[in-house]
């Protein structure tokens, strides 16, 4: 690699990721101190790891800065409609089990507009591999509270604060029935590659959300400040809990002390989706092969 | 939960004779075209098209799915689509206005779907179990936004089978929505319907690329002289980025004005420059005709009757039937009035007066309308006495 220092910023002609990024694609559209970006290099960070040919990971996305995530990775990629990205995969997951296939979307995407195909594709158990990017706002249109807004939060849609309940996506996610839950932020970036990496080879529907600093939308009029301090932030507050009961691990930033609970928190083996077929399903990729990737310790189920 | 269901294979095809239901024979079609995958919600009056499907798809090797929405079912069956199998769904006007947002990302995908609308009595929930024409507008202007679609309406059960068959025709060689716009009437109705052979159902292979990935260039949407870009499944390795984003050739976002021009134009003229192979028409003497009756579905089996009871009584009446009401037969209509013999036209239809509009705009002479909002079927007689006044 070619390290050229200009001023005081380093340009580089190469990166290791250029393969599985599309390159010809940049400069990308997010904001300073956005963490979508983090992200999906931790996707293909887990796309590299999976053992997996990249031919066969498919990456699908809804509407909003999130779904712009599908339009950024070098695999089959589809940039969808607003809240259809899950219903989009579900076509391409049934017709070609032999894809893995990955939604990255934003909160306001899969559970608000989208919230129907979400609940419905977990309670079916189909075999999709969700990351739902929650940075708390409706970003793209310049921050508008959604379904994830914290009680007390501004946004453009709430100059008074928001005085709605927000989701808990974890508990909605096993509540309805998914494999696999996890939480993470921006901040834990091992953990993401390896839950992402882990829930890519495991059956049925698996959800994974992570918080997000956004900013622009979120941060400024909640006086978060920049993406920096939205991390400082998550390094103070967050707890790895993977015993937490899901109850209880609601995200409350009116309490600047309250905590964060992350974690992997749900994982049982169930037999992903399948329509009445002529064939037995192919079989699960072997979980054996993947427990040296399990990343920490998950609650017994 | 449990592993999934695992069935006995049968014969896709039901060669022979039938004495079947038109939502039957559209199902049938829809087997008979090779459908791997069908997603969908019921609705009356097409559950029909369905509860087939989730008898005979899986044992022909196909996947049924039902969806929790329509909406739903359309997203499901574009993604089945890219990843490589025909796909399909049905349902009635309701469910057919909540398809419209990922009927506008099929026609900006360039994913060939097929969807059929057993047309019921709207707006909104309407007449549930009676028979409506008022979608006919909706399947051409229903998705926001300029695009391109087919639309094929059968008046008999053979035609649900025959038309549905064109329509996965069609929709993979421009890469396009069809619909298949029944109504109850013909969707109910229990006619003889004739499958023929396997071998002997047309065929048309969406076009595909002409290199192996890494070999060449693969633009997604670089367009050939007619206009249609080669399809890439997804698994296959050429990595391809589709969104309903205005895109380049690349299938990148290009949001800019030239771009979207270059894009809209070529969705909606991938239609209108090739209208004149599409287009299907029923005509019957019309050459000397004062009196033309233009009627689709199943209120062209009411004009087909009066036609030919006011020839019985001396006037020189005919018929014209839009198989594709879109691309609507233009050139049929233009040719009869270029003939000079025509002093009127007679609109029927199930609705307050849809396809009348698409008459007149072709023509100054008088259209008479007859209309009914729907719940019933529009008379013979009542054709009659307006094609005699």
């Amino acid at each position: 690699m070619n390290v050229t220092p200009a001023s005081r910023e380093t340009v580089v002609d190469s990166h290791p990721a250029d393969g599985l990024m599309r390159a010809d694609r940049l400069p990308h559209i997010l904001c300073p101190g956005c963490g979508i970006g983090s992200i999906a290099h931790c996707y293909i960070d887990a796309v590299a790891r999976s053992g997996i040919g990249e031919d066969r990971h498919v990456c699908v996305s809804g509407i909003g800065c999130s779904g712009r995530a599908a339009g950024y990775v070098n695999v089959d990629s589809y940039h969808t409609t607003h809240g259809r990205a899950i219903p989009f995969a579900m076509g391409i997951a049934v017709q070609n089990p032999s894809l893995v296939v990955t939604v990255i979307s934003g909160d306001g995407d899969l559970t608000s507009i989208g919230g129907n195909h979400f609940i419905h594709a977990a309670r079916r158990n189909v075999a999709l591999n969700v990351i739902c990017i929650n940075n708390f706002n409706y970003g793209m249109t310049g921050g508008q509270a959604g379904p994830t807004t914290p009680r007390s939060a501004k946004s453009s849609t709430t100059p008074f604060g928001c005085w709605e309940r927000p989701f808990n996506l974890p508990h909605l996610a096993e509540a309805v029935g998914a494999s696999f839950v996890a939480r993470w932020t921006t901040l834990h970036v091992r953990q993401l590659q390896d839950a992402i990496l882990y829930s890519m080879n495991k059956t049925g529907f698996r959800f994974i959300e992570v918080l997000s600093p956004c900013p622009t939308g979120f941060g400024r009029p909640n006086d978060i400040g920049d993406g920096l301090t939205e991390m400082q932030n998550y390094m103070r507050r967050c707890v790895v809990d993977e015993d937490a009961d899901l109850r209880d691990t609601e995200i409350d930033l009116t309490h600047p002390d309250s905590r964060i609970v992350v974690g992997n928190f749900v994982d049982l083996d169930c037999p992903s989706f399948h329509p009445a077929l002529t064939e037995p399903p192919p079989p699960p990729r072997s979980a054996a092969a993947w427990a040296a990737v399990r990343p920490t310790q998950f609650r017994a189920s | 939960m449990t592993e999934a269901v695992t069935v006995e294979l049968e014969a896709r095809v039901m060669t022979g004779e039938h004495f079947m239901l038109g939502d039957h024979a559209c199902a049938e079609a829809a087997l008979a075209a090779g459908v791997e995958f069908f997603g969908g919600y019921p609705i009356t009056p097409s559950t029909e098209i369905m509860e087939r499907l989730a008898h005979r798809l899986p044992r022909v090797g196909g996947k049924f799915v039902q969806m929790e929405d329509e909406i739903a079912s359309v997203g499901a069956i574009i993604g089945a689509s890219v990843a490589g199998g025909r796909s399909f769904t049905a349902t009635s006007g309701p469910g057919f206005s909540l398809m419209m947002e990922n009927i506008g990302l099929a026609a900006m995908l360039e994913v060939p779907i097929v969807i059929a609308n057993v047309q019921r009595a709207g707006p909104s929930t309407g007449l549930p179990t009676s028979v409506g024409q008022s979608d006919l507008l909706q399947a051409r202007w229903g998705s926001h936004g300029d695009y391109g679609v087919v639309v094929y309406c059968p008046a008999s059960p053979q035609e649900c089978f025959d038309l549905t068959i064109t329509a996965f025709n069609t929709a993979d060689q421009y890469r396009i929505p069809v619909f298949v716009l029944m109504d109850e009437v013909t969707g109910h109705m229990t006619e003889r319907v004739v499958i023929p052979p396997e071998d002997e159902i047309p065929r048309v292979a969406r076009k595909r690329p002409s290199h192996p990935p890494g070999e060449g260039t693969y633009l997604p949407y670089k367009a050939d002289a007619d206009l249609v870009p080669p399809m890439a499944h997804c698994g296959e390795g050429y990595k391809v980025h589709m969104t309903g984003l205005t895109h380049d050739e690349r299938g990148y976002p290009a949001l800019n004005a030239p771009t979207h021009e270059k894009l809209v134009n070529r969705l909606v003229d991938k239609v209108r420059l090739n209208a004149e192979k599409i287009m299907l028409c029923e005509e019957i003497g019309v050459e000397d005709a004062e009196t033309v009756v233009v009627a689709f579905g199943c209120t062209s089996r009411s004009a087909r009757r009066a036609v030919a009871l006011a020839r019985a009584r001396g006037h020189k009446a005919g018929f014209l039937r839009p198989i594709t009401v879109w691309p609507f037969p233009e050139t049929n209509i233009r040719r009869i009035i270029e003939a000079g013999h025509i002093k009127q036209f007679v609109v029927p239809e199930i609705n307050l007066g849809q396809l009348r509009r698409e008459v007149e705009r072709l023509t100054s002479l008088p259209v008479k309308r007859i209309n009914h909002p729907g719940g019933a079927m529009i008379t013979p007689d009542r054709i009659v006495q307006e094609i005699l006044s």
